[in-house]
């Protein structure tokens, strides 16, 4: 974006020294506005939110406006047609989809990582410390339906740490999960690291060395339907960026 | 010069359009199912299972429903007392919250930390995650429409006969067994019918409510709900079952009342 900035300056300055005469009106010219529109997954919301707010300060002109949703939802819009310049998906799985559908302008970027951690209601009333304390008999756990990528992970680490899970109910995504320990209604439930962000003390959140056996992975590409192909460019050269780095990790996530 | 009876002219345009805002989109999903495949798709394992269980707790909750639906629309529609009068519509607004927040309200009231799971749950009874869940959601959702079909038999068929066979000397129950619901008896059928049919269509305070299990709390709509997530096909599929179970229930209801006249 520094680029754009000098050129703009030295522009101007050439302007002003070619013909003073005229130039207060090019002056009050207002910049190109240009809309981004990002398509992310939804448990990048926060994140997000917080990063377009700060490429609009470095980038005058410029709006942001997401929208967040499954990543697998968000692939099907894009096929479908739906306006968007840059996405950013949950996992490797459905930004291939996105790349063999011909819709993606250069090379996926990987940008953040995520783990499962174990979720207790902050009392931890059935006194989990590991991850096989979940499959005990008395445990209420609750986990995420293997149809959708959250169960798709706790199946992939429970049989890598060789754990039989036997839940009393398979959500339909991570925040039903959350909701159902933070209610208190299960005892235990398996959510991402960073689902924790927005829980605050409602939840205790335990780590477990088994979670790494599934990391997942966070891709951002500009697409090709994009007619801000450069401002596209620029925000994903923007997210995996020192200062964006810095707001992932701030969340919980991992670095790629 | 006379007019023939009946709407304007003009009416039916709009109710054209309000025919095929209805109708089509059943039909456009009657055309994207893949029936070649469609006995398969409804076959599946956890298909069956979240058929069964639709099934089983739907008339499980129906029965529900007339057990403390009937005495309900009974006492709303025969007394003369303001104050309970005022809490009928209380006692509908069931109707009109979207179920998610029925789901909350039980989740507030029967959920471990809630006002009365509190005390079953010292008592050793414990009813988030089962079946009797699944239930208790489909009847906080489904008794409103039984209660208010109901209550509009009971007050059309007003309380002459009642009158006359108690000064007969039948007692008060034998009056409500022998008289007053023989009379209503399509009006229950109907109101029976509906709530079976709105039970077995539960979603919302079901999953925020009774959690998703195969087998356990797992209903067709939340089965429809999952499906959709990596086989749009079967979802389709059991969604098109549910619409032809739900054209059974309204073409029954329909003729149940229109026997009534």
């Amino acid at each position: 974006m520094k680029k754009i900035a000098i050129f703009f300056i030295a522009a101007f300055a050439l302007l002003l020294g070619a013909c003073s005469s005229d130039t207060d009106n090019k002056a009050d010219e207002p910049q190109k506005e240009v809309t981004l529109t990002v398509f992310a997954a939804a448990s990048l919301t926060d994140t997000y939110t917080e990063l377009g707010k700060k490429f609009e300060d470095a980038n005058p002109g410029v709006t942001v406006t997401f929208n967040f949703a499954g990543s697998s939802d968000l692939v099907a819009q894009i096929q479908d047609g739906a306006p968007a310049d840059v996405f950013a998906s949950a996992d490797v799985k459905n930004m291939d989809k996105a790349v063999e559908a011909d819709l993606v302008d250069g090379e996926p970027v990987l940008f953040a990582t995520n783990m499962l951690q174990i979720a207790t209601p902050p009392d931890n009333p059935a006194k989990i410390a590991t991850f096989a304390d979940l499959a005990k008999p008395d445990v209420k756990l609750v986990i995420c339906a293997p149809q959708v990528p959250c169960g798709n992970a706790t199946q992939v680490v429970a049989e890598s740490a060789n754990v039989t899970l036997s839940p009393v109910s398979e959500e339909q995504s991570v925040t039903d999960v959350l909701g159902k320990v933070r209610s208190g209604e299960a005892d235990a439930g398996l959510v991402y690291v960073t689902d924790f962000a927005g829980a605050g003390d409602e939840v205790l959140g335990i780590e477990f060395p088994e979670s790494s056996a599934q990391v997942n992975e966070y891709p951002i590409v500009a697409l090709k339907g994009s007619d801000n192909s450069d401002v596209a460019k620029a925000f994903v050269e923007f997210v995996t960026s020192p200062d964006a780095q810095a707001v992932f990790a701030a969340a919980g996530f991992g670095q790629p | 010069m006379s007019h023939p009876s009946g709407p304007p002219a003009w009416t039916w345009i709009p109710a054209a359009g309000g025919a095929f805002f209805l109708g089509v989109p059943l039909v456009a999903m009657g055309l994207s199912t893949e029936w070649s495949d469609f006995w398969g798709l409804i076959t599946s394992e956890s298909s069956k299972a979240a058929l069964i269980l639709s099934i089983k707790t739907a008339l499980a909750s129906t029965i529900v429903c007339l057990i403390l639906g009937v005495p309900l629309a009974l006492v709303l529609s025969r007394t003369q007392s303001k104050l309970l009068a005022s809490f009928r519509p209380l006692l509908l607004l069931p109707l009109v919250l979207p179920p998610v927040v029925g789901g909350m309200a039980l989740l507030a009231t029967f959920g471990r930390r809630g006002l009365l799971g509190q005390q079953l749950e010292t008592l050793g009874i414990s009813v988030a995650f089962s079946t009797i869940a699944v239930v208790m959601a489909q009847v906080f959702v489904s008794l409103p429409f039984l209660v208010l079909t109901l209550e509009g038999s009971l007050r059309s068929a007003g309380k002459r006969y009642e009158e006359i066979a108690a000064t007969l000397g039948a007692s008060p129950s034998t009056v409500l067994f022998r008289v007053t619901l023989p009379l209503v008896l399509p009006g229950l059928a109907a109101g029976g019918i509906l709530s079976f049919a709105r039970a077995l269509g539960e979603f919302g305070a079901t999953i925020t409510f009774a959690g998703s299990l195969q087998g356990i709390t797992r209903t067709m709509p939340l089965e429809i709900y999952l499906q959709r997530e990596v086989d749009p096909n079967s979802a389709i599929a059991l969604s098109m079952l549910l619409v032809v179970l739900a054209a059974v229930v309204m073409y029954t209801v329909h003729r149940s009342q229109g026997s009534k006249v």
